[in-house]
């Protein structure tokens, strides 16, 4: 057999690299020739024409899809440093419980477990000016006697978002400085203490430089995956209202299959596109060097 | 009050303000899926109700009832739904293990040119947002017919599957010492027989951990499943609960019932696993 004379090593990346290049990098390269093309599902020959960089473009000097982009960033920005920040929060609180610690970190996985599309609809049920829980809250508390119309306001609509994002994500990050926690050696926090610091020392300088490797990865791993939020979104407002919330995915989505211009949802998917692997990139290469000080350190 | 006494007080203070603060989070953690669990249960009446009804006055599983009734009398084909489900979840889950742990075991165990490079490649192909590739993804499979089946799913969510099953299965197999395996080789096993009667039992438990990652992936998936299936001979759960979603209305209580569906098969396996998740993600971390 001719195949066995390649290296092993190849022989076992093979499946993966086949499968990853027929369903993800040949479809891309797809897209990448029809965002250079007037393609419209309604008419198929027009795949065949080219007309260059025009699609690009005219996405470029589009206001919309420029507000879309900013906001989709603004979105990951708030939503990716609360969730770091809230997860250290809570990964905090939970190590120093002593009992039902099983308990507390099973709890801590549940959002986990919910398809984004689940988590908007909760969250919009919950957030329903009229049926919703938050309203019924604040009725009910005496607090407002309006119903605030929390999915219909534009910026309100952003913060229910956000708030979304952040109960189904933070959870990546609890768990994973939860587990840094659990494995850090207690010796260098009591010499830190013996040696005067005060409790905000010993964190910034002793804990968080080893917590640092476990809250990249559970950078990198949310990073991976950043456009779970379209299936949150769609659900919640769809971008609407008025395109108040829109952000890149739905505007791709909607170029695309309401509008059928399919070569420009291209152009704009591959600015998507590399959003995300920029992210991802740079998150691994933070991973990299922040696993090269903790092994430097020892 | 000398100063013992109220460094003390100061220090019990803080540690039930500490105590509270958790118990607030868990609560927030908790109350959407109880929400959920609790409406399914109510009738439409009572939670429409104004002013809100907080205590509920009469609990059923009518809307389950409802539901699996089938089409035209307020029930989806559920059935079909967590048929399509399971199965395309299933086998995707399956396919992508095998190739994960062929490609995770070539990361763990051999040297080679370009590995870093190869491994972030192979990463990087999850990153491409659903919505993006389901455009491509739509054309190619309108041109062979794999709109709308389930082999078109199938294939769609194993590619989404493999490069994170490579990243958890790479873990766990660097975790079994590589002496193992070289010592089962010296006592005459070939190194087929040494993985599979050696390093596999060992990183079972971890292997099991990824699958059920990839399953979760798969049950929970959206932007892809809702533009690649078409009727009940492939649509999956989450595109299902659309269904219950008019142009302006929405059907709460069959949602929140059919979202109850959805989640308990997702529960028991992340309760499973929970415990070998982590520590296939961050074996990398320390020893890098």
């Amino acid at each position: 057999m001719k195949a066995s004379r390649l290296p092993p090593h190849i022989m076992l990346l093979l499946p993966a690299v086949i499968v990853l290049a027929a369903v993800v990098v040949l479809p891309l390269l797809l897209s990448l020739w029809s965002s250079f093309t007037p393609f419209r599902l309604t008419r198929p020959e027009s795949v065949y024409q080219f007309i260059g960089i025009r699609n690009y473009q005219r996405i470029f000097g589009d206001m919309d899809f420029w507000i879309a982009f900013g906001r989709t960033v603004l979105l990951l920005t708030v939503a990716l440093n609360l969730e770091m920040l809230i997860g250290l929060g809570l990964a905090l609180l939970v190590d120093r419980q002593t009992r039902g610690q099983r308990l507390l970190r099973t709890i801590l996985m549940f959002p986990m477990m919910f398809s984004p599309i689940l988590v908007g609809f909760q969250f919009k049920f919950m957030f329903n000016d009229n049926v919703g829980l938050v309203n019924n809250a604040l009725q009910s508390l005496g607090l407002t006697d309006k119903a605030i119309p929390w999915l219909i306001d534009g910026k309100l609509a952003f913060l229910a978002i956000a708030a979304a994002e952040i109960w189904s994500s933070t959870a990546v990050f609890a768990i994973f400085i939860l587990a840094g926690l659990m494995a850090m050696p207690r010796d260098p926090q009591e010499a830190a203490r013996v040696d005067g610091c005060t409790p905000w020392q010993t964190f910034r300088y002793v804990t968080w430089p080893f917590l640092m490797p476990f809250a990249f990865i559970a950078m990198t791993i949310r990073s991976l995956d950043v456009a779970r939020a379209y299936d949150i979104i769609k659900i919640m407002t769809d971008g609407g209202p008025a395109g108040r919330t829109e952000v890149l995915w739905t505007l791709i989505a909607r170029t695309a299959y309401s509008d059928a211009r399919m070569g420009m949802a291209n152009a704009m998917a591959y600015v998507a596109i590399l959003l995300s692997v920029a992210f991802t990139a740079y998150f691994f290469s933070q991973l990299g060097k922040a696993r090269a000080q903790v092994a430097g350190d020892w | 009050m000398d100063a013992n006494a109220s460094a003390r007080l100061k220090k019990r203070g803080s540690a039930w303000a500490l105590n509270i603060a958790l118990f607030i989070s868990m609560l927030i953690i908790c109350l959407p899926g109880l929400w959920i669990v609790l409406n399914s249960l109510r009738p439409t009446v009572e939670i429409m109700a104004k002013p809100p009804v907080w205590i509920p006055r009469e609990l059923s599983f009518d809307a389950y009832v409802d539901m699996f009734s089938g089409v035209g009398q307020g029930g989806i084909p559920v059935v079909a739904y967590f048929r399509n489900s399971v199965i395309i979840a299933v086998t995707s889950t399956i396919i992508s293990l095998a190739i994960g742990m062929s490609g995770g075991y070539a990361f763990a165990r051999y040297r080679f040119k370009g590995k870093s490079a190869w491994f972030l490649g192979l990463m990087l192909t999850r990153t491409v947002p659903g919505i993006a590739l389901s455009l491509p993804l739509f054309f190619l499979y309108a041109k062979v017919g794999l709109i709308d089946t389930h082999a078109g799913m199938i294939i769609a969510y194993t590619a989404l599957n493999v490069p994170f099953s490579i990243w958890l299965i790479d873990g766990f197999f660097r975790q079994v010492p590589r002496d193992l395996a070289e010592a089962a080789q010296i006592d005459g096993c070939t190194r087929w027989q040494a993985f599979w009667q050696v390093e596999f039992p060992l990183a079972r438990p971890g292997i099991a951990s990824a699958g059920i990652f990839a399953f979760l992936t798969s049950w929970n998936e959206f932007a892809l499943a809702s533009q690649l299936t078409r009727s009940t001979d492939s649509k999956t759960l989450p595109v299902g609960l659309l269904d219950y979603t008019a142009e302006f209305t929405i059907d709460w209580r069959g949602m929140c019932a059919l979202a109850v569906v959805m989640i308990i098969p997702a529960l028991l396996l992340t309760y499973a696993v929970q415990k070998h998740l982590v520590s296939g993600l961050t074996s990398g971390a320390i020893k890098g």
